[in-house]
């Protein structure tokens, strides 16, 4: 069988209307291409065969007037004014070109998971571009009713056939899934685009940083009953660490465990005699972490914010205990989530066979059951859930390494565009409290540090525009960090410097006595023209 | 409770121990100490993973390249002439030292980045250590743990004498603890009563210790030590009897359930041979009997682990009474003691004498003293006289780092011979310097504390002491290593100082523009009248008020008027 390729790639973004690369004017209004060719491709196969376009740019600017446009994002910054509203507008660069033998051999595989896997080595691997590989409608490679199938890496199969626009649908749906979408953008930006607009979800990731902290907390409040012991180091290693070491391209990471002793959830847990268990429902979810995250400890030693992770094992007299969802029924993996904070798991531990037993009783942790349910509170923290796709669509689980190659690209670009968002706050900030005093020092450094946010702030854009994620991403973090060191100088401390009001307090018995003769000649004058006046009304 | 042995993480093991003993002059002092022990190398910063010992330290320890820590937080004095040698002593205010790490390269950003995240961890203005009040000491801290060189340099010390302990300090030192104040003997550190006593001091110790007797591994230490005074003499209307109780308004209940040791020790040494004069209720299991600090001692031993002591009541409260009334005379003066104070008059000099004594009737000893003062005292190093029996006493060592201003303290150190049955006065003369007005603390008029200073000694011991081993010993005995069995460590803190410098009238500049603004707008005002008015000759005008008195006047006199 023959595959026939289409291979669209280097999507850029271009974020604040900014696109110099442009290249017409349509570009830039935020309408997002699909390719036009690339159902050319199933319908007329053997005359595209060995037919290479290479300037799918130049097709891409013909061909967007039947396609729906975009609507452009709207972003807020939140110190600047108000009026300084930004839209992000972006662009999709395709390309178009028929398969090599090689990957035509890769296509011949038994199923698509194969198929993917020997793809692999072919593609160029560049950060933030795809491969769509378009396979004919009678092909087996994917399995029946499933017309997109979506790999672990960058790259996609995709059915032919249904029609030119139900072709065009599914591309754009699946550029959508594998890149990033209106709201995936509109979440990173959600400190800056005022409340009401955007779901609870979007709320839940965490803010892009340099680095990231996860700690793992083993919560006993009953140290006497139970003797836990979990082997947190191996799993650590095993489920964890795959994670990070695929993250580590998007910040730094570092993990540690620790055991709290009598750390207790704030709430009592209602007794529900039916099944003689204890119960938290799902509105006092929000008061069990105070009282815990008192004895969590800080993280003193670094600046970057913690991922809390706790295994909560219930005392004796509150076992087995359950959470509830809002409508009462039991939780099935019994943990929850707290955005941009962490997750809590519950684990009970089964009553000892004979009351008799001797206390402590000794409890190994189930690992795997435990990390299963972090590793996806670890993916919903880093907005990594995946969407309700369309029926059709087949996604290939990630595996061990917890993350596609594609879904670390949905985060860079998010986070590029929060870091961009982040510097113009900060700058603005800075250059708001600069023009509030108006004699403050601004040191060779810090003014630097301020040059060097802005140049990296605008390489990140250009960046961005032409599509290269990777570097984009590395320029857009050098900003943040220009730009915080700018900020939290000591030097430019507001309390430093002397309020000009108060200067005038303390030179008032100056201006208080000297405003007495000028007050009462000013006075005399009023009175004396005022005299003036009525001298000429009697003359009248 | 220790968990078992895997690779990576190893074994960690809490004691906890609670010693009481009634002091000479009535009063009783109470040390608990926490012991954490981990078979852990936290260097290799492979560690991430923790149980008892806690997170926050553990981490800061390998961040920081920290070798050994030593934190205290002091309120009060420990009046070492009334309550004899302390077990721990700790001068007033806070007191940092710490050794580093050879491999850390630049210590000082280390130092000042420790004391920045400890003070976050407890609640104390340890922020405030700088290079003003930062020393170096050559020969006064040595590591207590296992080192391999004492290059100095990597040794950082500094007090502040004005630190106040509190609540806020206790809550996170409690904190550390794995039972927290929920179960074991922490429960009886209740702040209210805690701080209504003579002295108070919480102390954070970390070290390495060797792994076993072949010290093939290192082990990390962490002792968590809180001494507290209380004065039960007034407090128990004239009685000297006490109970835990009384003393805490708690009483022991049960073990922290993860401790592998959990006892409580009280001193019930006879002072003289024939007649006991105390009982403790309950009576205790076993007694413990030692050499502690040159003296030998009777401890009463209550093992909270052992399931007997529960039997019979649900709790431990332990009591003590004196069965006839003690004579205060037999009041012991402990062989080494010291006090300090500041002398002169007029706000321009003065002098710093302090007085050594070493009651040791027949041996001589020597002691390390260490002092550092604050830069805006300026010592004059050739006034420095020490005279023991009316003769001049040669130190065989000093060193002094003289002080800059606004950027470090003066640091002197000496070694002296003490002979026996003496009494050595140091005495240094000091020059008050001015300060820049913005260098005043809030209530400068309060005046300037300077810290304690130290002393060191090895005091020979009357009793042969036995080398002990720190597994199986009480905990209050091992912090120290004792060197051999005729003498036993002993460090000393002095009263700090506090002397009042030169201190301007904060109001006088805002006194001073007033001033100026009040001449310069009165002239300004002359002025202005002076231009603006317009000068008429003036008719005489008929009826003067002078001419009128000036006709009073006359009438008054018979002459006729103007």
């Amino acid at each position: 069988m023959k595959q026939v390729p289409a291979v669209p790639a280097a999507r850029s973004l271009s974020p604040g209307a900014r696109s110099p690369r442009a290249r017409s004017p349509r570009s830039r209004a935020g309408a997002e291409r699909c390719p036009r060719r690339a159902d050319a491709g199933p319908a007329g196969r053997p005359l595209l065969r060995g037919h290479r376009r290479g300037a799918g740019a130049a097709a891409v600017v013909e061909d967007d007037r039947d396609l729906p446009r975009r609507p452009a994002l709207r972003g807020h910054r939140r110190a600047g004014a108000a009026a300084a509203r930004t839209s992000i507008t972006s662009r999709y660069e395709m390309l178009y070109r028929s398969t090599t033998a090689q990957e035509e051999l890769a296509l011949h595989a038994a199923t698509a998971r194969e198929a993917d896997a020997a793809l692999r080595p072919l593609q160029d691997a560049s950060l933030g571009s795809l491969t769509v590989y378009v396979v004919p409608e009678t092909s087996s490679l994917l399995p029946q009713g499933i017309s997109v199938y979506v790999g672990k890496h960058r790259s996609a199969l995709v059915r032919a056939g249904g029609g030119l626009a139900a072709f065009h649908t599914r591309l754009r749906q699946l550029t959508q899934v594998m890149s990033f979408t209106a709201s995936s953008i509109a979440a990173a930006l959600s400190d800056r685009v005022p409340d009401g607009q955007l779901g609870p979800d979007a709320r839940r990731h965490l803010k892009s940083s340099l680095g990231y902290e996860i700690t793992f907390s083993l919560l006993n409040p009953d140290p006497k009953s139970h003797a836990v012991d979990w082997d947190i180091e191996d799993a650590v290693n095993r489920y964890v660490q795959p994670v990070l070491d695929k993250l580590s391209l998007v910040a730094n990471f570092s993990v540690d465990s620790q055991i709290l002793y009598y750390a207790v959830l704030g709430v009592t847990p209602r007794f529900d005699k039916e099944s003689s268990s204890f119960l938290l429902s799902a509105h006092s979810l929000p008061h069990v972490i105070n009282p815990v995250e008192a004895r969590l400890g800080s993280s003193a030693a670094s600046l970057y914010p913690v991922l809390n992770f706790l295994l909560y094992v219930p005392e004796r007299s509150h076992s087995p205990l359950y959470i509830q969802d809002k409508d009462g029924a039991p939780v099935s993996t019994n943990a929850f989530h707290s955005p941009r904070w962490g997750g809590i798991m519950v684990y009970n531990v089964e009553a000892p066979a004979s009351p008799q037993a001797s206390l402590p009783l000794h409890v190994d942790v189930d690992m795997v059951r435990v990390m299963e349910v972090f590793l996806a509170q670890l993916r919903l923290l880093f907005g990594l859930s995946r969407e309700e796709l369309p029926p059709e669509f087949l996604v290939e689980s990630p595996g061990n390494e917890g993350l596609a190659d594609w879904e670390l690209d949905r985060l860079l670009w998010a986070h590029t565009v929060e870091n961009i968002a982040t510097v113009s706050t900060t700058l603005t900030s800075l250059a708001q409290l600069l023009g509030k005093i108006g004699n403050i020092v601004i040191k060779d450094d810090v003014a630097s540090e301020v040059y060097r946010a802005v140049a990296s702030a605008q390489n990140t854009m250009a960046e961005l525009a032409t599509g290269h994620l990777h570097s984009a991403f590395q320029a857009s973090k050098e900003a943040v960090t220009s730009s915080e060191r700018a900020f939290f100088d000591p030097s430019l401390l507001h309390l430093l410097y002397f309020p000009d009001d108060q200067k005038f307090a303390i030179y008032i018995p100056l201006f208080l006595p000297m405003a007495v003769p000028i007050l009462l000649s000013l006075a005399k004058i009023v009175r004396e023209t005022r005299q003036h006046k009525k001298e000429p009304t009697k003359m009248d | 409770a220790a968990g078992p042995g895997r690779a990576g993480a190893g074994r960690d093991a809490l004691r906890e121990e609670l010693l009481l003993s009634p002091l000479p002059a009535g009063d009783v002092a109470a040390t608990f100490q926490f012991r954490t022990r981990w078979d852990a190398d936290l260097q290799r910063g492979a560690v991430s993973h923790y149980r008892l010992f806690p997170k926050a330290l553990g981490r800061l320890v390998a961040a920081l390249g920290v070798r050994e820590l030593h934190l205290a937080l002091t309120q009060g004095f420990w009046r070492t002439r009334a309550w004899g040698q302390p077990p721990l002593q700790a001068p007033a205010g806070a007191e940092l030292w710490v050794w580093f790490q050879p491999t850390v390269t630049d210590v000082d950003k280390a130092w000042k980045e420790l004391s920045n995240i400890l003070s976050g961890i407890f609640c104390a203005s340890l922020n405030f250590i700088d290079s003003t009040n930062t020393v170096t000491p050559t020969a006064s801290f040595k590591p207590l743990g296992l080192a391999n060189g004492t290059d100095h340099r990597l040794l950082r010390y500094a007090v502040l004498p004005r630190e106040v302990v509190c609540t806020e300090n206790l809550t996170p030192w409690k904190k550390l603890l794995p039972c927290g104040s929920k179960a074991g003997l922490a429960v009886l550190l209740k702040a209210e009563r805690l701080f209504h006593s003579s002295y108070h001091s919480q102390a954070v110790h970390i070290r390495p210790v060797c792994r076993d007797a072949s010290c093939l591994a290192v082990s990390w230490e962490l002792r968590q030590t809180l001494t507290v005074v209380f004065d039960s003499f007034s407090s128990g209307q004239g009685k000297k009897d006490w109970s835990l109780f009384r003393m805490f308004s708690r009483t022991l209940t049960d073990a922290c359930p993860l401790a592998s040791q959990s006892k409580v020790y009280v001193d019930i040494s006879p002072k003289n041979k024939e007649n006991e004069l105390l009982e403790v209720t309950p009576p205790p299991a076993s007694v413990h009997e030692a050499v502690v600090q040159g003296d030998k001692r009777t401890y009463a031993v209550y093992d909270l682990l052992s399931p007997s002591l529960f039997n019979t009541s649900r709790s431990l409260n332990v009591q003590l009474k004196w069965k006839r009334p003690q004579d205060s005379s037999e009041l012991p003066t402990p062989i080494l003691h010291a006090q300090r104070y500041v002398s002169g008059y007029g706000l321009q000099t003065g002098e710093i004498s302090t007085l050594v004594y070493n009651t040791h009737p027949y041996r001589a000893f020597p002691v390390i003293l260490l002092e550092t003062v604050p830069w805006y005292l300026r010592l004059y190093v050739h006034t420095l006289t020490i005279i023991t029996k009316g003769k001049e006493n040669k130190p065989s060592y000093i060193h002094y780092q003289p002080a800059q201003d606004r950027r470090r303290p003066h640091l002197l150190e000496m070694l002296i011979q003490l002979p026996a049955n003496s009494v050595t006065k140091i005495t240094i003369q000091f020059e008050r310097a001015l300060l820049k007005w913005t260098e005043y603390p809030p209530d400068p008029n309060h005046g300037f504390y300077v810290g304690s200073s130290v002393l060191s000694a090895l005091v020979p011991s009357v009793i042969a002491m036995k080398a002990v081993d720190v597994e199986q010993s009480p905990l209050f005995a091992s912090l120290f290593p004792s060197s051999d069995g005729s003498s036993y460590f002993v460090r000393l803190y002095t009263e700090p100082l506090l002397v009042n410098l030169p201190t301007p009238d904060f109001s006088m500049p805002y006194n001073v523009i007033c001033l100026t603004c009040t001449v310069v707008a009165v002239c300004y005002g002359s002025f202005y009248n002076l231009l603006t008015r317009t000068f008429h000759v003036e008719e005489p005008s008929r009826d003067g008020l002078a001419k009128r008195l000036a006709n009073i006047i006359r009438k008054f006199r018979g002459v006729p008027p103007l």
